[in-house]
């Protein structure tokens, strides 16, 4: 092979790192939106890579929902504390108070703790750039989506009113109130993301990996029994059996998988012959049918 | 479902016998990014939903989605409707059309590929162009039942106007043509000569179907006559940019430094074209400072070399300038640099191009103001036509000079997309108006200079013992810009200052007598008043202007030539009901009768000043008192 001709991943972190470049040098306060995911977990590996041998310039920003699984909890305290940035985690008072909980209030669990949750947290600070960690193969409304996505003060978004991107030329220039939402991992797939962990080592949650864990079975969908408050069905018992996790969010709405890979190199065997995609697992996207994921953004989930 | 065949990337067992053996095959894919280009029916969804089919990017869930919304939606009868993978937003899928950009991605053992899938309609050669830009290859479909079409001319002309080398004619739809060589042929003979004719030199013809899957994945029975490669079978094989732009002279444009600490000091950017090693000498433009490169540094540790496409940190050997919107290039061959361009533009706003108004112009990482002429001729996109044109409207393409307000460091988009290639961004919208491709500096920029003179812009003021200044009166047409601006300059006068009236009737009958009442025509009537105005002020003048100037932004653009503090802004406020009923010259009746076109305040906007230096409310104010408060606030 030819020296010259990079290879797809180097291309991809390329093009990653010069986003995130552009984005410090042009905004006025970006902030890194960390959800401990795979994603995230590459997002930040990019962005210490971007800055190196500066800590990247910006916070992190978890948008807690108090429903995440422990082990998430853990490594987003190390990561920060590795990557010697700041970390901020922001919970909807207004959902605290009331005991917003995925069992009890369905779609308003996700759009109490993390869209509100989200907007709230950007004002608050007074963030005018975000990074997320979506990609475009993940669902179709995403795959239009620009890679600087611009808000309204309100948060929403407009499909039919996206700026142009040519080249490599982001126009990061905002009206007054308007933010900008920047997705520097666009075109990475899934499969692109698993081999970057793999050639980099970049630590993920242990949850990705299988491991005896208590499960219960509901609506077709297998759930961790993740700490106590998980409320039991008469006659539903915590079953130990092999799982791991595809996607991860808050653990009462995340299935699992039976599985019994329990190394990266398995987890990416067994993701290049499973048959099913990765977003199957999540409640979110099985609302208002096809444009579920669209509905949601313009309201001003990320 | 009997005409889909079993998806053929499958590497199962490789995967499955040894996937570290699979992984380390995997590591050292290339990546091809392409566009797919065709009109609404030539199948280009179809074709697209085929690749993700085949390479097995389409899992169970997403297939049973697939097969219910085909029965319920689909266009396939009870076929599965690839289209239907392809086609995102809600309301691209009511009217079953695809509006926007979207990118697509899938993988072959060689490759990794990202599709830029773009609409074919007219109105939305924006979008084809903002995917050509990052894109290595075109494919571009034709309908073998209908042949080179209007939209195919206008594919090809963009996909070759973005500098695409590598295009692929997917002559789509074979199946319904009986896999007919005569029609393939014939096809090809027409489209070899258009494409001649606009200096394709070469192109990669394939017949296919989308929809079957022939001389996709691998040869067709079906065309025992085609000997030539697949569609997957190229795109695997063809030569990627970034290969061809690691031969070119080493540029770096610097878009980060990074300094943690006195002792670090690195610039950090993407490599253009070219290489570097530690050791190379390099020269920092625009300031033209050399040095030597000591270090390249990543995370993972130093590198020995690096390419164009990566994104890296570089240490000199000396403390030289160096900033964002530099560029760091080869020492003994370095780009150029200019402030005068003839360029490629393609319109991309609603709102037209204004020659003569300064918009944003972002290029690599330089961000300067720019300002458009009219254009040379705009073209005419289905017949290639050059047509004269006075502006640009949306989806227009016109090659026009502009100029810039600093040195900018370029080279022509053919040999360098990243310092060829620019957008523009509108001042007050924060759009992104437009893309265009710089040709070439125009020699007027190096070979006009400066005359310095001897007696001095100070000089001229001290011998008439005056401040200049430009006493910039706006309103609307009515308002009594011209009586006020008259007995002021009547006052100054009695005061022994030296003034000049620029009255905008006036100046319409000479200097500006070619312009009319568009809106750009009037961009350029104010700018020519300001440059009068600023060589007025040279000459120690208090000039005195009366002009509707109906934008913020050429107000602006005035201010902005002026030196700080000589520029004051005078707004007569007059609502609009107050100066139509005084009507002197009976234009507002014009304009209300449709007999006026483009008339301020009636059909076309003003934008008052948000922050004037003088404001007069012509409600409670009479001219004569209006005209004390002006002299009184310029000579206090």
């Amino acid at each position: 092979m030819d020296a010259k001709t990079l290879t797809h991943l180097e291309r991809l972190e390329a093009e990653s790192i010069h986003i995130l470049r552009e984005v410090v040098s042009e905004a006025e306060k970006p902030v890194m939106l960390y959800s401990v995911g795979k994603d995230s977990a590459v997002m930040l590996h990019l962005a210490r890579k971007a800055f190196y041998p500066s800590p990247p310039p910006f916070p992190l920003l978890h948008v807690d929902t108090t429903w995440k699984f422990q082990a998430m909890y853990e490594l987003r305290d190390r990561m920060a504390q590795e990557s010697g940035m700041e970390l901020l985690v922001y919970q909807n008072p207004e959902a605290a108070e009331r005991g917003i909980n995925p069992f009890d209030h369905g779609p308003l669990h996700t759009d109490m703790w993390k869209t509100e949750g989200l907007k709230q947290a950007l004002n608050l600070y007074g963030f005018d750039a975000a990074f997320g960690g979506a990609r475009r193969d993940e669902e179709k409304s995403r795959a239009k989506e620009r890679i600087f996505s611009f808000r309204t003060a309100s948060h929403g978004w407009d499909p039919k009113n996206q700026r142009p991107e040519l080249w490599n030329l982001y126009n990061a220039r905002k009206n007054k109130g308007e933010s900008i939402r920047v997705f520097p991992i666009s075109n990475w797939t899934e499969l692109d993301i698993w081999q970057y962990i793999h050639l980099n080592d970049v630590p993920i949650v242990p949850l990705y990996f299988a491991d005896q864990r208590p499960t219960v079975e509901r609506d077709g969908m297998l759930l961790m029994v993740d700490d106590d408050r998980f409320p039991l069905k008469p006659g539903e018992e915590p079953v130990m059996r092999s799982i791991r996790f595809r996607t991860l969010g808050c653990y009462p709405l995340t299935g699992a998988v039976e599985s019994e890979a329990k190394t990266l190199r398995e987890v990416i065997q067994e993701t290049l012959l499973t048959t099913t995609s990765e977003r199957q697992g999540r409640a979110i996207d099985k609302d208002a049918g096809g444009a579920g994921m669209e509905k949601k953004k313009q309201e001003g989930y990320f | 479902m009997t005409d889909i065949a079993e998806p053929i990337y499958k590497t199962d067992a490789l995967i499955a016998q040894d996937i570290d053996e699979y992984l380390k095959v995997h590591e050292h894919k290339t990546m091809l990014r392409f566009i797919t280009c065709g009109s609404v029916d030539d199948g280009k969804s179809t074709l697209i939903g085929r690749l993700l089919y085949d390479s097995k990017m389409i899992f169970e869930d997403q297939l049973a989605a697939l097969e219910a919304d085909s029965k319920k939606v689909g266009t396939q009868g009870q076929e599965i409707d690839f289209a239907l993978l392809v086609d995102g937003l809600a309301a691209e899928r009511e009217q079953g059309i695809t509006i926007d950009v979207a990118y697509r991605f899938f993988a072959t053992e060689k490759r990794k590929f990202i599709v830029a899938d773009t609409p074919g309609h007219e109105q939305y050669t924006r979008n084809m162009v903002t995917g050509a830009s990052t894109a290595d290859l075109a494919v571009i479909l034709i309908d073998a039942r209908k042949g080179v079409l209007t939209q195919t001319r206008r594919h090809s002309y963009l996909a070759h106007l973005i500098g695409i080398k590598n295009i692929v004619l997917a002559i789509n739809k074979m199946d319904l043509v009986d896999y007919d060589q005569a029609v393939y042929d014939g096809i090809l003979k027409d489209y070899t000569e258009f494409a001649n004719s606009i200096g394709i030199k070469a192109f990669t013809p394939i017949p296919i179907s989308g929809f079957k899957g022939d001389n996709i994945t691998g040869p067709s029975a079906n065309t025992p006559w085609y000997k030539g490669p697949a569609l997957i079978e190229h795109l695997e094989t063809v030569e990627v940019n970034s290969a061809t732009d690691a031969e070119k002279p080493f540029r770096m444009p610097v878009q980060w430094v990074n300094r943690p600490n006195l002792d670090f000091r690195g610039f950090s950017g993407l490599i253009a074209t070219g290489t570097v090693k530690p050791g190379d000498a390099v020269r920092v433009l625009p300031s033209g400072k050399t040095s030597t490169v000591t270090r390249i540094v990543t995370l993972g540790g130093d590198l020995d070399q690096a390419v164009a496409g990566q994104s890296v940190t570089l240490c000199f050997a000396d403390e030289i300038d160096c900033s964002r919107g530099d560029v760091i290039a080869l020492a003994d061959s370095p780009p150029q640099t200019a402030d005068q361009f003839e360029a490629t533009i393609v319109w991309m706003a609603d709102e037209e191009m204004l020659p003569g108004r300064s918009y944003w112009l972002k290029i690599g990482t330089q961000t300067v103001t720019a300002t458009i002429q009219q254009p040379k001729y705009q073209v005419n996109v289905n017949t290639m036509e050059h047509l004269a044109a006075k502006t640009l409207e949306l989806n227009a393409i016109g090659v026009a000079n502009l100029s810039t307000d600093k040195q900018i460091v370029f080279e022509p988009y053919e040999a360098n997309r990243t310092l060829g290639g620019f957008i523009l961004i509108d001042k007050i919208s924060n759009a992104t108006v437009a893309a265009g491709m710089l040709h070439f500096s125009l020699r007027r920029a190096q070979n006009v200079h400066w005359q310095a003179t001897d007696v001095s812009r100070d000089f001229h003021a001290g011998l008439k013992n005056q401040k200049p200044a430009v006493l910039w009166f706006t309103g609307l047409s009515g308002a009594g810009k011209s009586t006020i601006a008259n007995l002021v300059e009547k006052k100054l006068a009695r005061m022994n200052r030296h003034t000049f009236l620029l009255d905008g009737d006036n100046v319409r009958h000479g200097l500006n007598k070619d312009l009319g009442f568009t809106d750009a025509d009037r961009v350029e009537n104010i700018r020519r008043v300001g440059e009068v105005a600023k060589l007025m002020t040279d000459a120690g003048l208090i000039v005195i202007t009366a002009f509707i100037s109906p934008f913020r932004s050429e107000r602006d653009m005035v201010r902005q030539m002026m030196q700080p503090g000589e520029f004051v802004e005078v707004h007569i406020d007059t609502p609009l009901a107050d100066a139509e009923a005084r009507d002197v010259k009976g234009l507002y009746k014009k304009a209300r009768s449709g007999e006026l076109k483009n008339f301020t305040g009636i059909d076309s906007p003003y934008e008052a000043p948000h922050d004037p230096e003088i404001h007069i409310d012509t409600t409670s104010l009479t001219a004569e008192e209006a005209a004390d408060l002006i002299v009184a606030r310029l000579i206090p």
